[in-house]
Order: structure tokens, then C-alpha cells, then sequence
């Protein structure tokens, strides 16, 4: 099963590196891993999206919170969050497709941020089931590169702001 | 070309040829033109070796004694008011922190430390070698209880610790390591004697940092010794380049540790206890199960009490041995691959485990799905990632186990349990711990008691690791604890000479032995002469069968006997320690043996004994990797009719 944990570390050089070293040494596999500062300019927030059995994502959480310089460490699984994923990608783009891929790039409120004779370079944010969905469209046309951030998320504040929030999705 | 078609006329490659990946290995090495392996065996890498002993190659040893390139730095820094230079600083700190004894080595880039320490009231002990340094420091730790500290230069220094610091990190053993590190402004320029220490060492230690801003210097040593003796121990690593040595850094005094999320429940959430204590009041058939963790917190105390009050039987890992006195009718001595009949027979067969302080590590369980079959699980740790880690728990306690066992205590009742003493005291009668003692050759384990029965159980002992290691856990009673020093997360041959030196250091006055194996002696002796240096009078029983016994005995078990590169031709260890300054004895036969340990414990210099042992005795019972705990091997040769 997929999990999200999200730790919040000190912001130091050699963090990443101790919890990607865990990581591999331990034998656990990152999905993906998006780091960054938070509003308090000492602390970084990693979210960490695991693959494996309740056992080895216990194991996880208790190995990262091991790690001296992380402060906190939470398991989103079961929990109301959101969750995000930005991608930039470049899909194959002659003249005559460019309507139809634009309506494509509308349909998944995307967004064009560079154009040329060949490609079209799109930015396209939101849960990962419409990442990978638009992937899925674009691969008709020809994808020329792709590049994602990762998933990253936070719990929600409310249930109905979880519902106004998935109706946006 | 036409291959040959299966059933629906498909076309069906040839199945390839197999060979085992050793053999690939092997062809590979062939392939590239590879004449000559230096290497040294483990139980890894047997099928490899196995692999080797049909070519004519050689196999070397590996002992590295690097002469460390001493360059003279000029350190010219002044006292001003409130400064201090770093060097200085972390002097003061050392002291503050009540440091007596440092382990290390110089080399450039600690000069400016080196040069404080002259004037400070710190002894100093230099090791021939690094790895010696760390794992004196290691044992002192151990034997003392206080974090080891060891200094090592940039580069080739740091790298040298690696292993120490790994031994230290799987034992739990608090300890500082202080490296030095090349200018800040050289670091990543692959300068001379660099290496990016924090980097090879993240995953061996509890926490490791680079100083790269001299303001940071006090504070981050003052945590690196919170570190390591805060929670469940380990080794701290603080990489101090050069520049950051000669800083003038303002004095500080001591300001509370204060670090985000660094936090370590020591108090038994009073629930589990409770419910652990109800588990333990309805129980029939109950086994303790207990490790170095008892020896870190200093629990033996209120581990005696609660095993006497609830009426329980006690087994130990390896690092618990001590733990518990084993003179006593309730200890079931040491449990697992080479553990006793009895502790093995009584896991596998109680209706209630109880781990403190304990991990279930593979030696101790072999295959963990037939672990304690008929048991529920109490797990007392203070680490909360150990539990449930290899094997599922059913009332986790995380607490320390002083702490809880004091709490338990309170709350558990007598009960009689007879017939599970019963049933344990036969398996006493039917399997004790036994070799051939009416064998007129010189027996390992006959050594083994023998230094026992002279030193009344009283020594502080320390190993290497293999046969010797084992049969020293088997044959020497333990009364209390630290008075076993032994590697035994790591395995790491070689701990015993230097950790004797640490030990002794210690405790001075007191009796310190190592009982040790040739190939593990091998390893580290060049530290023979840090113990002439020092005048230190360790003892040193080398149970010299001239091979590496345990790899020896697997390879007689698993390997059809081809001992593959496993025999050694060794030094004539006597005269190679009298050379060193020391005193050195061989025994060849078993009646000379008493006489000669009687010599050694009178001996006030270091003092060798080499024990030509019998070559192919090996280590019963034994658990071969991946069996259940009850499935011993060499249990006939302990039924007594």
C-alpha cells in the first residue's frame, strides 16, 4: 500500500543525505521524496511517498524519526489530506495538432509555458491520478521529456473544505 | 539454426546452463586476467572461497600499520580576553564533560588539538593503529559506562575508525569520535589526506556533523556527548577541520541541550505495564529474555529483584551476558545459535516470552517464523524502532528498562511454577553445556574453565570473535555486569586485544583477560605494544588452533571440509610478544596449562599465552543458519545416558 509521510527536519546540510541513506541502507523503496523550507526558516518539511506492507511503513516512520535532526514525523495514512503533484512536460506539437492538444491541456486546466515549432511545454498540477491521466493523453503525440516534483500534501483543515476541495479536482 | 520445437511446433531455446554466482564470480575473475585475490573469509563469503580453493592462488592477509605523514602546522593563535582558540575550546569542553582518558592518534590536521592537550590533564593513550583506538575507547565505554572518546586525523585517519565506529553503533556503546578535517576552503578539492568523513560514516553512527562555522564548535560538542549517552547509546561523530581548530571562538559556558524532536521515553506508558504485568501474573511457562540493554541502563539490579519476586527463568544474548548472575539455579545462561540446550528448549517452549533490553537478532532467534511458537511477546525497549522490527510484539513497552522493571515489579505476584522449573532443571540434567574433558589433547573449553576456576569468576573478560568468542560465553560463568567485553552486533575479529587495553584502563589494578583466537589476534596485535607503552597488564589466552576456527567449522559442516584458505601460517606468538616487551608462554600440552595460567595471572607486564589447541574441535550446539531454535546439531555428543 502507498503511504505519504511527511517529516518535518532541521534545515542542515547532511539531512537528505541521512535520510536517503537510511532509506537505501534499510532496504526501503522512495516512490517519491519533495523537500523544502516551511515558514520557519530552520525547519524543512520532506514528504515521502512509501510503497510496502503496514509492517516495513512502521518501520519507516520509526527509523526517520530515528534520525536525530528530524523533529517530526507523521504517517497520513487513513487521514484526510491533499495531495499534490506538479509536473512540466513537453509533448510532440506540429501546427495541425495544436487545437487538439490545447483542448486536451483545457480539459485538464493546464497550462502552456513555452511553445514551439515541434513542442508544446506544459505545466500541469493536481492529485496524482490526473498526472498520470494526462500522461496517458499526451502519449498518443509523442513525449519528448517530463519532469515531476513529486507528491507533496498536507492533512485537511476540515471535511467540508475536503469536499469543496475534491469537486475543484 | 533450427532449434528443437515443443508441443505446438514453437520454436524452444536450449535452456542455458547455470552455474552458482560464486562460479560466475570466479570465471569473471578469470576472464580479466585476475592471478592473485588478498581477502579475508566470513561467513558471506564462504561460497566464494569455496570457489577458490580448486585454482593455485594465493590468499593474503590484510594488516595494514600505516605510518601516519606528520606534517608540522605553525599555530600561532593568541589568547585574546574571551577568546580562545578552537583547539582550546575543545579541551575545555572534554574536561567539562569529565573525560580522563582520550584514545587516538595524531596526523596534520589535529595538530592544533594535540598541541592543547599537552597541557591538559587528560591522559592519552596512541594506539598503533586507529581501529586499536576506537575499539579501546569502545571498551572503555563499555567497562565504565561513560562515553569513549577517540581522535583520529582527516583522511586515512577517519577511514581507519570505520569499523570501531560501526562495532560501537551495532553494541550500543556510547562514544565521541573526534576526526579532523582538511581547511574549509579545501574540503571537495580532493586535498591531500581528504575524505568526506561525515559522508562514509552517516550510516555507522547515531548522528554525525562538519563544523564549518567555528561559533558552532562549543554547542555541537557539547550535543555530540548528549547524543551518545542519551537514549539508547551510540557513537557520535564531529568532523573538525583544521581552520576551525585555530578559530578564535568566544568562551561559553554550558547551555541546556535543547534539540527539536530528540526525545527518549524512559517511563513505561503505566498501561502496558500494567498490562504487561497481568500477562506475566497468568503465565505458566515464562522465559526473560535479556540484553546489553540491562548492562546499558544498569538495571541487574532490578532485574534480580523482579525475576526473583515473579519467580521467573532468565536467558541472555551474548552482550547480556553479566546481566544476570549465572551461578545462580534460575540463569539459563546464554540462548540462540550457540546458546544452551536448555535456554533454547525453554523459549521454544513457554507460553510467555519476556524481552528486555533485547533485539531479536538472527543469531538469537534462527528462522523467526518458529521463534517461541506457543508465546506471547512482552518487548521492553527503549528504542521504539526495535520493536516489532523482526519479530511481531504483543505488548510493546517502550521504557527503560531500569525503569520498567522497577515499575513491573510493583505489580507482578509469586507464583510457584513448579513443573516449569521442573521440566527446565531436566533439561539441565539431560543437555549441559559439554566437551570431551577425559580427552588427553589440550581442549579450547578446558582452557576456558580453567582461567574460570583460578580467577574465582572474577575477571573482566573480553574476545574477538569466532570459536574462542563462543566457547567463552559457554564456559566462563558471568556474575555482573561489564565484566563481559565481547563484539557481537558487528563480529568484528580483532576487538579483543585492543578492547583488553581499554578495559584495563578502566580498571586499573584489576584482572583483564583476553581470551582470543590466533586469527583474530592477528588482526590487531601490533596493539601489543601500546600495552608495553603503558605498561599494562593485561592477559592475553590465545586458543591458537591455526585456523579460523569458525569459518573452519562451517566449512567442515556446510562445505564437505574443504577448507578453503582458512588455515593460517601464524607467528610464534610467544616469542613475537616477547619481542614486543612482553612475556609470552606456549602450551602445548594439557597438563602444562594450569601451571602456566597460574604464572600469567601473577605476571604485572602484558603477558602472552599461546594455547596450542586441538585444531578441528567445534562450538556445540549449534543452530545452522535459517533452522528453529530447538533444531540444535550436536546435541548427542551432550546426552548424557
Amino acid at each position: 500500500m502507498k503511504h505519504i509521510i511527511s517529516a518535518l527536519v532541521q534545515n542542515k546540510p547532511g539531512v537528505l543525505a541521512h535520510v536517503a541513506g537510511m532509506f537505501a541502507a534499510r532496504a526501503f523503496n522512495i516512490n517519491s521524496l519533495a523537500v523544502g523550507e516551511t515558514e520557519d526558516p530552520s525547519l524543512s518539511r520532506m514528504t515521502i511517498v512509501v510503497v510496502g506492507d503496514d509492517r516495513t511503513v512502521e518501520q519507516v516512520r520509526k527509523q526517520l524519526a530515528k534520525i536525530v535532526t528530524i523533529v517530526k514525523v507523521q504517517d497520513f495514512a487513513g487521514q484526510d489530506v491533499v495531495a499534490r503533484d506538479l509536473m512540466l512536460i513537453s509533448v510532440a506539437c506540429s501546427p495541425e495538432k495544436r487545437p487538439e492538444i490545447l483542448a486536451l491541456i483545457e480539459m485538464f486546466t493546464a497550462k502552456v509555458v513555452d511553445i514551439g515549432p515541434k513542442y508544446v511545454t506544459v505545466e500541469v498540477a493536481g492529485p496524482e491520478s490526473k498526472i498520470e491521466a494526462f500522461i496517458e493523453a499526451c502519449r498518443p503525440y509523442g513525449i519528448k521529456n517530463m519532469v515531476r516534483t513529486g507528491t507533496i500534501a498536507m492533512a485537511r483543515q476540515s471535511r467540508t473544505a475536503g469536499q469543496q476541495d475534491k469537486d475543484a479536482e | 539454426m533450427q532449434f528443437p520445437t515443443a508441443c505446438g511446433g514453437r520454436p524452444v531455446a536450449p535452456p542455458l546452463p547455470t552455474l552458482p554466482g560464486s562460479q560466475s564470480i570466479v570465471n569473471i575473475l578469470l576472464e580479466h586476467g585476475v592471478d592473485t585475490v588478498f581477502g579475508y573469509l566470513g561467513a558471506a563469503v564462504l561460497p566464494l572461497f569455496d570457489r577458490f580453493r580448486d585454482l593455485s592462488w594465493t590468499s593474503s592477509l590484510d594488516m595494514i600499520s600505516p605510518s601516519q605523514e606528520i606534517i608540522m602546522s605553525k599555530n600561532k593563535v593568541k589568547n585574546e580576553q574571551t577568546c580562545k582558540p578552537g583547539s582550546q575550546i575543545v579541551v575545555d569542553i572534554l574536561q567539562e564533560e569529565n573525560v580522563e582518558v582520550l584514545f587516538g592518534y595524531l596526523g596534520g590536521v589535529v595538530l592544533p588539538l594535540f598541541d592543547k592537550l599537552y597541557d591538559a590533564p587528560i591522559k592519552f593513550i596512541i594506539p598503533r593503529h586507529e581501529q586499536g583506538g576506537c575499539h579501546m575507547a569502545d571498551a572503555y565505554a563499555r567497562a565504565t559506562g561513560k562515553v569513549g572518546v577517540v581522535i583520529a586525523t582527516s583522511g586515512p585517519g577517519a577511514t581507519n575508525l570505520v569499523t570501531g565506529i560501526a562495532n560501537a553503533m551495532m553494541d550500543s556503546v556510547p562514544m565521541v569520535a573526534i576526526t579532523g578535517q582538511v581547511r574549509t576552503e579545501l574540503i571537495g578539492n580532493d586535498s591531500f589526506q581528504e575524505a568526506d568523513t561525515t559522508g562514509i560514516t552517516r550510516p555507522i553512527t547515531k548522528h554525525n556533523m562538519i563544523i564549518k562555522n567555528p561559533l558552532e564548535l562549543p554547542q555541537a560538542l557539547r550535543e555530540a556527548f548528549y547524543i551518545a549517552r542519551t537514549g539508547r547509546p551510540g557513537p557520535v561523530l564531529i568532523d573538525l577541520p583544521v581552520d576551525m581548530q585555530l578559530a578564535q571562538i568566544p568562551v561559553s559556558s554550558p547551555t541546556p541541550i535543547e534539540l527539536p524532536g530528540f526525545r527518549n521515553r524512559t517511563r513505561g506508558h503505566a498501561r502496558q505495564i500494567s498490562m504487561a504485568a497481568q500477562a506475566i501474573n497468568e503465565a505458566e511457562r515464562p522465559v526473560l529474555y535479556v540484553g546489553g540493554g540491562i548492562i546499558i541502563s544498569n538495571a541487574s539490579e532490578e532485574l534480580r529483584t523482579f525475576a526473583q519476586k515473579a519467580n521467573i527463568p532468565v536467558t541472555m544474548t551474548l552482550l547480556g551476558l553479566g546481566a544476570y548472575d549465572q551461578n545462580r539455579p534460575e540463569s539459563l545462561d546464554m540462548l540462540g545459535m550457540h546458546g544452551t540446550a536448555y535456554a533454547n528448549y525453554a523459549v521454544q517452549n513457554c507460553d510467555l516470552l519476556i524481552a528486555v533490553g533485547s533485539r531479536f537478532d538472527d543469531r538469537v532467534t534462527g528462522k523467526v517464523k518458529t521463534f517461541a511458537p506457543h508465546a506471547k511477546i512482552i518487548h521492553v525497549d527503549l528504542d521504539p524502532s526495535s520493536i516489532s522490527k523482526n519479530v511481531a510484539v504483543d505488548i510493546p513497552v517502550v521504557g527503560d528498562a531500569k525503569e520498567v522493571l522497577a515499575a513491573m515489579t510493583e505489580e507482578v505476584e509469586h507464583r510457584p511454577r513448579d513443573t516449569w522449573f521442573k521440566q527446565i532443571a531436566e533439561w539441565k540434567a539431560k543437555y549441559p553445556l559439554r566437551y570431551d574433558r577425559d580427552a588427553r589433547t589440550l581442549k579450547p573449553q578446558y582452557v576456558i574453565e580453567e582461567v574460570w576456576r583460578q580467577t574465582k569468576g572474577e575477571a573482566t573478560i573480553v574476545t574477538g570473535v569466532g570459536q574462542h568468542q563462543m566457547w567463552t560465553a559457554q564456559f566462563y560463568k558471568f556474575s555482573r555486569a561489564r565484566q563481559f567485553i565481547t563484539s557481537g552486533g558487528l563480529g568484528t575479529m580483532g576487538f579483543g586485544l585492543p578492547a583488553a587495553i581499554g578495559a584495563q584502563i578502566a580498571r586499573p589494578g584489576e584482572t583483564v583477560i583476553d581470551i582470543d583466537g590466533d586469527s583474530s589476534f592477528n588482526m590487531t596485535l601490533t596493539e601489543l605494544s601500546t600495552a608495553v607503552q603503558y605498561n599494562l597488564p593485561i592477559k592475553v589466552c590465545i586458543l591458537n588452533n591455526g585456523y579460523m576456527g569458525m569459518v573452519r567449522q562451517w566449512q567442515e559442516l556446510f562445505y564437505g571440509k574443504r577448507y578453503s584458505c582458512s588455515s593460517l601460517q601464524n607467528p610464534d606468538f610467544a616469542n613475537l610478544a616477547r619481542a614486543f616487551g612482553a612475556v609470552g608462554y606456549t602450551v602445548d600440552k594439557k597438563e602444562d596449562a594450569a601451571g602456566v595460567i597460574e604464572k600469567m595471572l601473577r605476571e604485572t607486564r602484558p603477558c602472552v599465552v599461546d594455547f596450542h589447541v586441538d585444531r578441528e574441535e567445534n562450538v556445540w550446539p549449534m543452530v545452522p543458519a535459517g533452522k528453529a531454535l530447538h533444531e540444535m546439531d550436536g546435541l548427542n555428543l551432550f546426552e548424557i545416558a
